[in-house]
């Protein structure tokens, strides 16, 4: 039997497996910056302080643990939904020593202070160099594999993916476009109201492909089949897939109302933002409405819990998102922890939950396991993480509104009613909540890492699962 | 509009943003028919050994949304401010409206900050009320570098301990405010001749306050301060208000008085800002801040 009779699961056992690992990594930094601000006295030296730690926490979960988990799905669904193996196993493989690379000099050069100071973009030069490595590799694997697939309709998992690696290619290029003045230390190629429109360009696209549409193409190939049952509709698909790619593409100037870009520039974000509301929930519907005539099975399945909660969240977040986008609304939400608290119910209610769910269905499979080892503890997991979002995001929901309401509240002289620093001293109990909150997702993850260990533990890895060789009809 | 290098610009981003929400428009209703697809009936593409997908009608609510979101944007590029360089039907700016607002305030709160300016800034500071609005300026736009106690900090000065560096007098207090001060020691270590003598002039600083220091070096320091720094500081070492030079005789130390930090301060030098509110703040409240500042320090022992 030739290798080309079989899938590669190696590349995304690897991925799997590490994200599991950086979920936990990034998490952890995630729960101790939630700590710091709990209890300033934990900021140790200049490494450990949270200016330097919330940049790993934000890199950590995005770009190691998603990252990890899209590379991981991507290549498994492209393979099986294109019935052929991947393109090159040999940049499959430099993708992954390639990425865990990057985390590690991430790892590195974050807490030590070298950054280019752009949000979610902070990697030095030389690291953005290897990164477009990475990712060019990973679009030839990609790309390569759809090229050469034996059955002739693209799966629409794999239009999501394929938006999601296009896109970020040319974000991460044009973003990250600097002139190094030394081996760690660059500066923008833009300036002034023009790096800060690239920069929320690329940010508001970061979370519209990295973290929407990459894990919407987790979605599309998990759900129905962890449901067993067909997509809801094609139509459907067609007009929501269209319809995010292009109206995220300008929704970014939300990120800067009421500042220095043009009004004009202000409007069309915010407008393209409110529209954007509709081809989200377009996502969520064909998801949920997938499970149309199987919904007994979200009492039993807690995969299936993980991946029809994600969507709740994520319908709950893209509704959220519009919203806060409207200038008035921004103008009270902008610069405190509301935008924190409607981030993570992005973060933890969406992405990490679909991608846990995903992982759920897939580590069993590639270790040749019919299930995890223990489908109670899958069931645990799940109420121990929605109980850790629902007090997380509610807290900074509560923190936010009352921030937003304290800076602007005026007494009758004109004068602020309260300090900045009053405001901090109010939202000190919610932030002993958001930790809590946090704390109690994190522990979730332990949870999943003793059942993964325990689900691999003696098992081989499957390196034999054989394509299928007969085309299936209308393909 | 300024926005705009030229009318080709305008008309280019404002073309564009018409035709992808129309292009919306257009995807939405190609897509819109109700009767496709008989229920349960699947498009007939296998992947996979078992994916497939339904063709479903688009939920209706859901069109009507996104429809609903597309004649909302046209309305709102018709009464604001979206497609290029026009100005929308309500006339509204970011700008127009901040400038309303200040306006708006002026008028309101006005009156209050013009009660007290007509009266001295001593009599402002005996009364409760005016310093209850001086202490909400404060929080507001001075406790960032000086403290929410007005304690200060490292470089920042303290301004509870009757000590000043320009003076203490309320319309010396309120000339700070209004116009600000540039506080520059130059850097002297070169001029002076290296860091033993720079040493000793540190410990004839020292002695000045009484610290505990070497007398051999401060008797040798000494001369070097009476010709290069006494220009500044005066020969006694009790600071000169009218430059802002510190009196070094007090025990009052700006950046800390230690032999260490000493000899920093002469070698490097120390350039310290205080930022010019005049514009920002305008005179009624500058002149409740000065009450405010000058109350806190009749407070203090002296």
């Amino acid at each position: 039997m030739s290798t080309q009779d079989t899938y590669n699961y190696k590349v995304v056992r690897q991925f799997a497996i590490m994200t599991v690992v950086w979920g936990i990594v990034g998490m952890l930094v995630g729960v101790i910056i939630a700590a710091q601000l709990v209890w300033p006295d934990l900021n140790f030296g200049p490494w450990f302080t949270y200016g330097r730690l919330r940049p790993l926490h934000t890199n950590a979960v995005i770009f190691a643990f998603g990252g990890c988990a899209l590379f991981s799905t991507s290549y498994y669904v492209v393979q099986r939904t294109c019935h052929t193996r991947l393109f090159s196993d040999g940049l499959a493989q430099f993708t992954f020593w390639g990425w865990q690379l990057i985390i590690l000099l991430a790892a590195i050069t974050l807490p030590l202070g070298i950054t280019s100071g752009k949000e979610y973009a902070e990697l030095e030069w030389p690291i953005d160099i290897l990164i477009t490595l990475v990712w060019v590799s990973y679009a030839i694997v990609f790309f390569g594999t759809i090229a050469k697939r034996r059955i002739q309709h693209i799966y629409v998992a794999n239009w999501f993916f394929a938006a999601f690696i296009l896109t970020v290619a040319i974000l991460h290029l044009v973003n990250s476009a600097e002139i190094p003045v030394s081996l760690t230390k660059s500066y923008s190629a833009y300036a002034g109201v023009q790096d800060a429109m690239i920069q929320w360009w690329y940010g508001h696209n970061a979370v519209g492909f990295f973290l929407t549409a990459g894990f919407l193409g987790i979605m599309y190939y998990f759900i129905p089949k962890q449901a067993e049952r067909p997509v809801y509709s094609y139509r459907l698909s067609v007009v929501h897939f269209w319809a995010l790619i292009f109206t995220y593409m300008w929704a970014g100037p939300h990120h800067l109302h009421y500042t220095a870009l043009p009004d004009w520039a202000q409007s069309i974000g915010m407008l393209f933002s409110l529209i954007l509301l509709a081809p989200s929930w377009g996502g969520m519907i064909n998801g949920i409405m997938t499970l149309s005539g199987a919904w007994h099975k979200l009492r039993s399945d807690p995969i299936l819990k993980f991946l029809i909660t994600s969507l709740s969240f994520y319908g709950m977040s893209t509704f959220e998102g519009p919203m806060m986008s409207i200038k008035t609304v921004n103008a009270l939400s902008h610069y405190t922890d509301w935008t924190i608290g409607h981030v993570h119910s992005g973060a933890l209610g969406w992405v990490a939950m679909v991608s846990i769910g995903a992982m759920y269905y897939l580590i069993p499979r590639l270790f040749g396991r019919k299930e995890m080892y223990s489908v109670s503890l899958i069931n645990v997991h799940f109420w121990v993480s929605t109980i850790g979002i629902v007090l997380y995001i509610a807290a900074l929901w509560i923190a936010g509104v009352m921030q937003g309401l304290m800076w602007r509240a005026v007494n009758a002289d004109g004068t602020l009613t309260y300090s900045f620093v009053e405001a901090v001293k109010a939202s000190h109990p919610y932030y002993e909540v958001r930790l809590l909150g946090g704390f109690i997702f994190f522990s979730g993850m332990l949870i999943m890492a003793y059942n993964v260990i325990r689900t691999v533990a003696g098992q081989r890895a499957v390196d034999d699962a054989r394509i299928p060789a007969v085309m299936l009809a209308h393909a | 509009m300024s926005d705009f290098t030229s009318d080709f610009w305008s008309v280019y981003i404002g073309l564009i943003t018409v035709v992808s929400i129309i292009a919306c428009g257009v995807l939405l209703f190609t897509f819109s028919s109700a009767t496709a697809g008989a229920p349960g009936e699947t498009t007939g593409h296998v992947w996979d050994e078992d994916l497939g997908e339904r063709n479903s009608p688009l939920p209706r609510w859901w069109m009507w949304l996104f429809f609903g979101c597309i004649i909302f944007a046209f309305i709102y590029l018709a009464l604001y401010p979206g497609l290029g360089s026009y100005a929308g039907a309500y006339g509204w700016s970011s700008h127009g409206q901040y400038d309303a607002e200040e306006q708006q305030a002026a008028a309101t709160y006005g009156p209050i900050f013009e009660k007290y300016l007509k009266q001295d800034i001593q009599a402002v500071a005996a009364d409760p009320e005016a310093r209850a609005i001086g202490q909400r300026l404060f929080l507001t736009y001075c406790a960032q570098c000086h403290g929410s106690d007005a304690g200060g900090g490292r470089g920042f000065p303290n301004l509870r301990d009757g000590d000043w560096l320009y003076g203490g007098a309320p319309e010396t207090i309120k000339a700070s405010i209004t116009n600000g001060r540039n506080g520059m020691m130059p850097p002297l270590g070169a001029a002076i001749g290296g860091e033993e003598a720079v040493r000793d002039v540190a410990n004839y600083v020292l002695s000045l306050s009484g610290r505990p220091h070497d007398q051999a070096r401060a008797a040798r320091g000494k001369t070097t301060f009476d010709t290069v720094c006494a220009a500044c500081h005066t020969p006694a070492g009790t600071g000169n208000p009218a430059i802002g030079s510190p009196n070094l005789t007090d025990g009052v130390w700006l950046w800390g008085g230690s032999e260490a930090t000493i000899i920093e301060t002469i070698t490097n030098g120390r350039s310290n800002q205080m930022p010019a509110h005049k514009d920002k703040l305008g005179e009624g409240k500058i002149h409740l801040l000065a009450a405010y500042v000058y109350g806190l320090s009749a407070q203090a022992p002296k």
